[in-house]
């Protein structure tokens, strides 16, 4: 156990906890006391030590708090050909007064909906950041798209973040979408600055029978940003849920996306970029839960790594005893540019189901010399020939993304990062 | 416009090319032939910048310029193209933009306008008649699942797209049926004019019935050995390589 679990580096945390949901709090700090955070050798966290690193660079473990942001901030903060809506955060703090309201979607501070069943997606006792965000989170959001719901226009979740201190930023997210409702989120977050700060995210989603639900999320904060967020999302018989994570900068970044299929016919996807350079350190730690037959996941990570920067990819699929006629699918895929780099992935399929259909696979490799001349002897510099066929790498997974102006905006991000336009 | 004098190279140390002398003038057409393993490779790639390959001596002008101290890029640039043995297949990458992105490059090296969308695409239209190439095989990958045949024509459908100075062949034919060698040969010869020039690599005789070359070199063991006419391509199909071998070899243990 670290140094840093000692009640006292907390305890700042958890007295400045408001006083609503007392007993998902509570559950929250027991859990978070018994677990701690992780030590240097526990399995889950092996390749990451978080610990270490909120160690040397948060000084104050005591919440960030809220910034004035003006309206055209928000405005300036909108990518390219983006239409749709868009909810303001600052330092994790919902503005309901710099946001869209959107037509057909209920949308409060969570402070405001005391029955939101915090905890019970993402589960305390699974993760200690989790549990730290459940007993100390300021106050989130909630987000409630109503039966039948067909949101056409994607739904922004544009976070500011800036702290000067070294303080943490606790962003808590409860969407529950209903029975047949279609819906998409982007999630984007803003560095205001370059100061260290600690962002312990928790998302929790509910997908109702039959719903669509798309949660789009890029990366792309200061150096400085360390980052734990835990996404997790259950869907019901015939739902689909498509995440796309793409990672481009941080110092340290851990994502645990989690996805229960809870019935039949349901079909979960999890796709994601990590194009990392300088020493940024980005985990991907996804998992899938087949509790039910006829269900299907998709996964694929592509990762890039340049200078010394460092990726950890470990896919968790779990078939359940009942859960047969499972398909389930797994690739990551990863390119080193420089001999500093390290990737360390790892597959780990827990199968209990005898009839079902499951596939892994990883890579590690180098940029192939043999196209990358071919492009050369046709006239293209050699780093626009690289860009190309980095770019071609990454390309499989970015064309998932349905959201056009996100993706468009996706894809300018990492070509520009690839030096190279086409 | 190519001049080659005392050419060696080397990979990881062995010596492949050993002294290699070529003219070759505006109009030409040369063929190279040879044994396997006697270095006709390794000459194309080395002309075309391949980096695995170390010069060690000789030198290498085309067109007033020491070529072998141009990037690869540059030398297609300056009109050097060489059409691969082995094309490579690049997932990903739509044949479409790779040749707008190089043909753009190229024409900026060369101090003229970029192509815009319409433009490209006439231009493409054009020159994909020249080789019968699909308009839905470029619609695809780079050479992605093409077959051996496919990938040939889309390596003279570049060439076509590109207009270089010149050109050099490796083992373009090979592999190719009798339709697909004729379709390649005639993309070729409408290519050539008085200010080009082409060097045909090849094993086989039968392609030099469709490009006929004004000169015939047999390269063995890293050098010219013999040079001639298109006679002497007819003669190697008759005889084989060995008569040479013997040549070549009992001249070098007097």
């Amino acid at each position: 156990m670290s140094t840093l679990t000692q009640q006292d580096t907390f305890q700042g945390l958890f007295a400045a906890a408001p006083e609503n949901f007392l007993s998902i709090r509570t559950l929250g700090k027991e859990s978070f006391l018994s677990q701690g955070l992780p030590a240097v050798k526990a399995e889950e966290y092996k390749f990451t030590n978080l610990s270490k690193k909120l160690e040397n660079a948060i000084k104050s473990f005591s919440p960030a708090l809220s910034f004035e942001i003006t309206d055209s901030q928000v405005k300036s903060a909108l990518f390219d050909g983006f239409e749709g809506d868009v909810l303001v955060f600052v330092n994790g703090l919902f503005l309901p007064e710099l946001s869209s309201s959107i037509e057909g979607i209920e949308v409060a501070k969570l402070s405001e909906k005391p029955e939101a069943a915090l905890g019970s997606i993402a589960k305390a006792s699974k993760d200690p950041f989790a549990a730290l965000n459940q007993a100390s989170f300021a106050d989130g959001i909630f987000i409630s798209v109503p039966k039948k719901a067909n949101i056409e226009k994607p739904i922004l979740l544009l976070s500011f973040n800036k702290e000067n201190v070294g303080q943490v930023i606790q962003p808590r997210i409860w969407i529950e979408v209903g029975d047949f409702a279609e819906v998409t989120f982007l999630d984007q977050s803003i560095s205001l600055n370059d100061s260290s700060y600690f962002i312990n995210k928790v998302v929790e989603i509910k997908g109702g029978v039959n719903s669509q639900i798309n949660y789009y999320r890029l990366q792309n904060e200061s150096k400085n940003t360390i980052e734990v967020s835990n996404i997790e999302t259950d869907i019901q018989k015939d739902a689909k849920f498509t995440s796309v994570n793409i990672s481009l900068s941080g110092d340290m970044v851990r994502n645990n996306l989690s996805l229960n299929l809870l019935g039949s016919n349901s079909e979960g996807n999890m796709f994601g970029v990590y194009l990392l350079n300088g020493k940024t350190h980005v985990d991907n730690h996804t998992n899938v839960d087949h509790t039910i037959p006829h269900a299907e996941s998709n996964e694929l990570y592509k990762g890039i790594l340049a200078d010394q920067s460092r990726g950890v990819f470990n896919g968790k699929i779990f078939v359940r005893q009942d859960a047969q006629k499972t398909n389930a699918f797994q690739q990551n895929n990863n390119i080193l540019l420089s001999e500093d780099a390290i990737v360390n992935t790892k597959p780990q399929l827990e199968i209990w189901a005898d009839d079902v259909k499951c596939s892994h696979g990883c890579t590690v490799g180098q940029l192939d010399e043999e196209a990358l001349f071919y492009l050369q002897a046709r006239g293209i510099d050699k780093t626009s020939a690289k860009g190309l066929l980095l770019y071609a790498f990454a390309g499989e997974v970015l064309e998932k993304i349905e959201e056009e102006s996100f993706r468009n905006h996706v894809v300018n991000l990492i070509q520009e990062r690839l030096g190279s336009k086409f | 416009m190519l001049s080659i004098k005392n050419l060696h190279a080397s990979i990881e140390g062995n010596e492949i090319l050993r002294g290699i002398n070529l003219e070759v003038k505006a109009g030409e057409v040369h063929a190279i032939m040879g044994p396997n393993g006697s270095g006709k490779s390794t000459l194309a790639s080395v002309l075309a910048g391949r980096e695995e390959y170390e010069v060690t001596e000789g030198e290498v002008i085309f067109q007033g310029k020491d070529l072998l101290e141009l990037a690869p890029e540059d030398r297609a640039r300056e009109g050097v193209f060489l059409a691969f043995q082995y094309p490579v297949e690049i997932p990903g990458v739509s044949s479409t933009n790779f040749l707008r992105t190089a043909l753009n490059q190229v024409r900026e090296y060369r101090g003229l306008e970029p192509l815009d969308a319409v433009k490209f695409l006439s231009l493409m239209k054009e020159k994909m008649a020249l080789v019968e190439i699909d308009q839905k095989l470029l619609s695809r990958s780079l050479n992605e699942g093409f077959s051996g045949g496919e990938k040939k024509r889309n390596e003279i459908f570049q060439m076509a797209m590109l207009e270089p100075t010149l050109s050099i062949l490796d083992e373009t034919d090979s592999g190719l049926d009798i339709d697909a060698l004729r379709i390649v040969s005639n993309g070729v010869n409408k290519l050539k004019s008085d200010k080009t020039a082409t060097i045909v690599v090849t094993h086989y005789q039968r392609l030099l019935d469709y490009i006929v070359p004004d000169y015939v070199h047999v390269l063995y063991k890293g050098r010219i050995v013999k040079s001639g006419t298109k006679e002497l391509a007819l003669e190697l199909e008759e005889k084989g390589y060995d008569w040479i071998k013997e040549e070549v070899d009992s001249a070098a243990t007097v």
